[in-house]
């Protein structure tokens, strides 16, 4: 990510405020978007952003109200200020979306992502590995003698800095999740 | 106390419980289960069309002239395929339509059975909302949603995806009243805030215009009501996109015309010209602003719409409302009144006798000289020949089309049919059988050119069938005007593939459905010509043979700002530049 100019803060508005439309700035947000739990309504959401042509970084969805049949959506995005405020406007658009929550705006929300790797070797390279793991709290969850699969929980940059370090120790498979977001404190 | 019934006959159920009285559609395998039901009442018209695509148009005429949803029926496979375009269309335009499909039974859902098609996955972009119905249980309540989502908020096209066995089966019956109410529901009022920083904003504005679209159509009767009066009570002038005419009356006295592309010069210039420019139901379209770096430079832009993804969409807007036109207009009257009804009259003064200046430009004047029509002439004799009727007029697209809207005065909203967002050739025909339908007693008549026309001219048996007296306008260029006026202007006038040939003889062709046909040619038979197709009590084609090289203007050229304004043919050389001919 840092190839973005993240600007902090600066989309601290609603659709009233007044904007430079010409600012130019990328910014990164993550969207928690409340939808009514029904059939095509991830095909929406995904439909929506390719074919209007906006990014997504990482999408993850699940049930988290069983009995009121909502899923969360969180998304993470990039583009101007301006972009972002269309993507909220055009999510809260489509019918089975209950509540657009930009976290970013709402405060720096708590984001973690959980990823497995799989790392091979055997010698130096294999201490080397469980040593790193051990710094990053990583758990040991399968081990051969010649693999480790790692178990990790953070932010999506804690990841991508563990799966960095992993590639010349022998990285020869990852699988992550996608962030979770919620916002900080009390609603 | 509850209803068992089958899921065929609960859609006919449910459709008379919304109000339905007319169906346009097209029967298959995947829906005979409710054609036989069809088949059983009398409350229900059907109508036959010849073209799923048609019974969509159909339904969008049928639609925009009543301001009631319009209702379709078709069947799965190449039925619902051919219901897309005019999804598609309805979308862009915001209009309210239901659009029912037959399914494959749910248990050949997934297996390329015959006519099967990924209806609901081929039509999510292009509806508002649409559901595949997996059990009868479910079969009237999402009916009664889909008629609650088309119609509320910002109005649109929405799809109910049946398969034949839900249809077969039988389940109890949900009234409209007992239906789970849709957590849609949009924002009607607007924030009473922004509401009086505009009413502040019009007590000051030296140079001030209403933009307004189609947004204030679909709004209701009651807020073109609420629009002229606060228009002749402000002295403002007005103007509006193609699809937002008729909500202030052409023959208002503050009427500027329409904008954009092919708008008036007035209407441009005082758009480029504005000190406070408030946008009503209308939304910034690429057709209205031009350029976009260059648009209306000086001013303060307000914004009124119901969906609150049109505000800062395109352009960036100082005051954004969100909210129904309808209700938005009632509360500026009411704080602007309440305030004292001020404006800053001296400076509004001055700002007339400029636009008055432009006015007298006469950007649409045209001499009809010689022994062939020119089209401008011809609308504008049809104008003067059928004003005095109840009369609703459709378009096709094309030059014909800009210059329907520029040269016919429409004096109330619901009265103009026209393909506007998605610039649909073909659409006009079918929406002229849709809004005869509607209004048996009226004069409904499209105005087309011939290669329009003819995409869609198989509803010629519709028409006849039901007899549907509409009335065919073909301004006959034999070319594909519109693609050959850029072609002139951008493509060194290679006119490539933007000629008419192996045109039908129209008036045998009306003849061989059993219809009227009336040609005309010469300027000085035209009269007659029209007050014979309007006297025919029956459907017409009449091919009306016009001047075939002539340019629609005034035109703003893609990539070009409002003051850059082509008038006529002296003044296009060279007027588009590269950028701008990359541009639609
Ligand atoms: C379905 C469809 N295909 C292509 C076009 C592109 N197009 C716009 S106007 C036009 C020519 C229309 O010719 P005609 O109906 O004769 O009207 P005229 O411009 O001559 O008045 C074409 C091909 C379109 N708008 N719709
Ligand atoms: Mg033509």
């Amino acid at each position: 990510m840092s190839a973005l100019k993240i600007k902090k803060g600066s989309s601290r508005h609603s659709a009233y405020d007044l904007r430079d439309p010409n600012g130019e700035l990328i910014e990164r947000h993550t969207l928690a978007v409340l939808v009514e739990n029904e059939p095509g309504v991830l095909a929406r959401v995904i439909g929506l952003f390719s074919g209007r042509g906006y990014n997504i970084e990482s999408l993850t969805v699940a049930e988290v109200d069983h009995s009121g049949h909502l899923s969360r959506i969180t998304i993470v995005t990039t583009g101007t200020p301006a972009v972002i405020e269309q993507i909220k406007a055009q999510l809260g658009r489509i019918v089975p979306v209950h509540d657009v929550h930009d976290l970013t705006v709402e405060g720096r929300p708590v984001e973690r992502e959980l990823a497995l790797l799989k790392v091979s070797g055997t010698g130096e390279k294999r201490v080397e590995a469980l040593r790193l793991a051990d710094i990053f709290r990583a758990n040991v969850v399968d081990s051969t003698l010649g693999s480790f699969v790692f178990e990790i929980t953070g932010t999506s940059e804690k990841i991508d800095a563990f799966a960095d370090l992993m590639r010349p120790l022998g990285l020869e498979e990852t699988a992550r999740t996608g962030v979770a977001a919620l916002s900080r404190g009390a609603d | 106390m509850t209803r068992q019934m089958t899921g065929a006959k609960m859609v006919i159920q449910a459709l008379k419980d919304q109000g339905v009285d007319v169906v346009f559609g097209y029967p298959g395998g995947a829906v005979l289960p409710i054609y036989d039901e069809i088949f059983q009442q009398n409350d229900i018209r059907h109508v036959l069309v010849r073209h799923e695509q048609g019974a969509v148009h159909a339904a969008e005429g049928y639609a925009r002239s009543t301001g009631k949803p319009g209702v379709c029926l078709v069947t799965s496979g190449p039925g619902a395929t051919n219901a897309v375009t005019g999804l598609t269309d309805a979308l862009m335009d915001s209009i309210p339509i239901i659009v029912l499909t037959g399914q494959v039974p749910t248990f050949m859902i997934g297996n390329d059975a015959f006519q099967e098609a990924d209806t609901v996955g081929i039509t999510r972009p292009c509806t508002k909302h649409n559901w595949l119905v997996r059990e009868t249980s479910k079969l009237s309540e999402t009916i009664h949603q889909a008629f609650h989502v088309a119609t509320q908020g910002r109005p649109g096209p929405v799809l109910v995806d049946i398969p034949k066995d839900v249809q077969f089966a039988s389940a109890s019956y949900t009234p409209p009243g007992k239906s789970r109410t849709s957590h849609y529901a949009p924002r009607m009022k607007g924030d009473i805030d922004a509401i009086t920083k505009l009413v502040e904003m019009m007590e000051k504005a030296e140079r001030p215009v209403f933009y307004t679209g189609g947004g204030v159509i679909n709004s209701g009767p009651a807020a073109s009501q609420l629009l002229r009066e606060l228009v002749g009570a402000t002295g403002f002038p007005i103007t509006s996109t193609l699809m937002g005419l008729g909500a202030y009356p052409a023959s208002g006295e503050q009427w500027l015309g329409m904008l954009g592309m092919h708008g008036l010069y007035e209407a441009n210039l005082a758009m480029h010209g504005c000190d406070l420019m408030i946008n009503i139901g209308a939304r910034f379209d690429d057709r209205i602003t031009g350029r976009l770096d260059s648009f209306s430079p000086g001013s303060k832009k307000v914004h009124i719409d119901i969906d609150p993804s049109s505000i800062n969409k395109v352009i960036h807007v100082d005051v954004p409302i969100i909210g129904d036109v309808g209700h938005v207009l009632e509360d500026i009257l009411k704080v602007w009144k309440s305030r004292g009804r001020k404006t800053n009259s001296a400076a509004v003064g001055k700002w007339w006798s400029k636009i008055e200046e432009w006015k007298k430009v006469n950007c649409l004047a045209f001499e009809q000289k010689g022994k062939t029509i020119l089209p401008q002439y011809a609308l504008s004799r049809l104008e003067e020949l059928t004003k005095k009727h109840d009369r609703y007029i459709c378009t096709e697209v094309g030059q014909h089309q800009m210059w329907a809207a520029q040269y016919l005065g429409f004096e109330d909203p619901n009265r103009w049919m026209t393909s506007g967002g998605l610039g649909t050739m073909g659409y006009g025909f079918p929406a002229s059988v849709g809004v005869q339908m509607a209004h048996p007693d009226a004069l409904v008549i499209n105005v087309a050119g011939e290669a329009s026309w003819l995409m869609n001219m198989q509803e010629m048996g519709t028409a006849v069938q039901y007899r549907l007296p509409v009335k065919q306008f073909i301004l006959n260029n034999e070319r594909l005007g519109m693609v050959r006026q850029w072609q002139e202007l951008l493509h060194g006038e290679r006119y490539s593939q933007s000629w008419s040939e192996a045109l039908p003889d129209f008036v045998k062709l009306a003849e061989a459905f059993g219809a009227k046909g009336i040609l005309c040619k010469d300027p000085a038979d035209l009269d007659d010509a029209i007050m014979e197709m309007i006297n025919h009590d029956g459907p017409v084609i009449f091919d009306c043979l016009v001047e075939k090289h002539e340019n629609c203007f005034p035109m703003i050229p893609s990539g070009e700002p409002h003051n850059k304004m082509l008038l006529g043919s002296a003044s296009t050389k060279d007027a588009i530049g590269a950028s701008g001919a990359v541009m639609v």
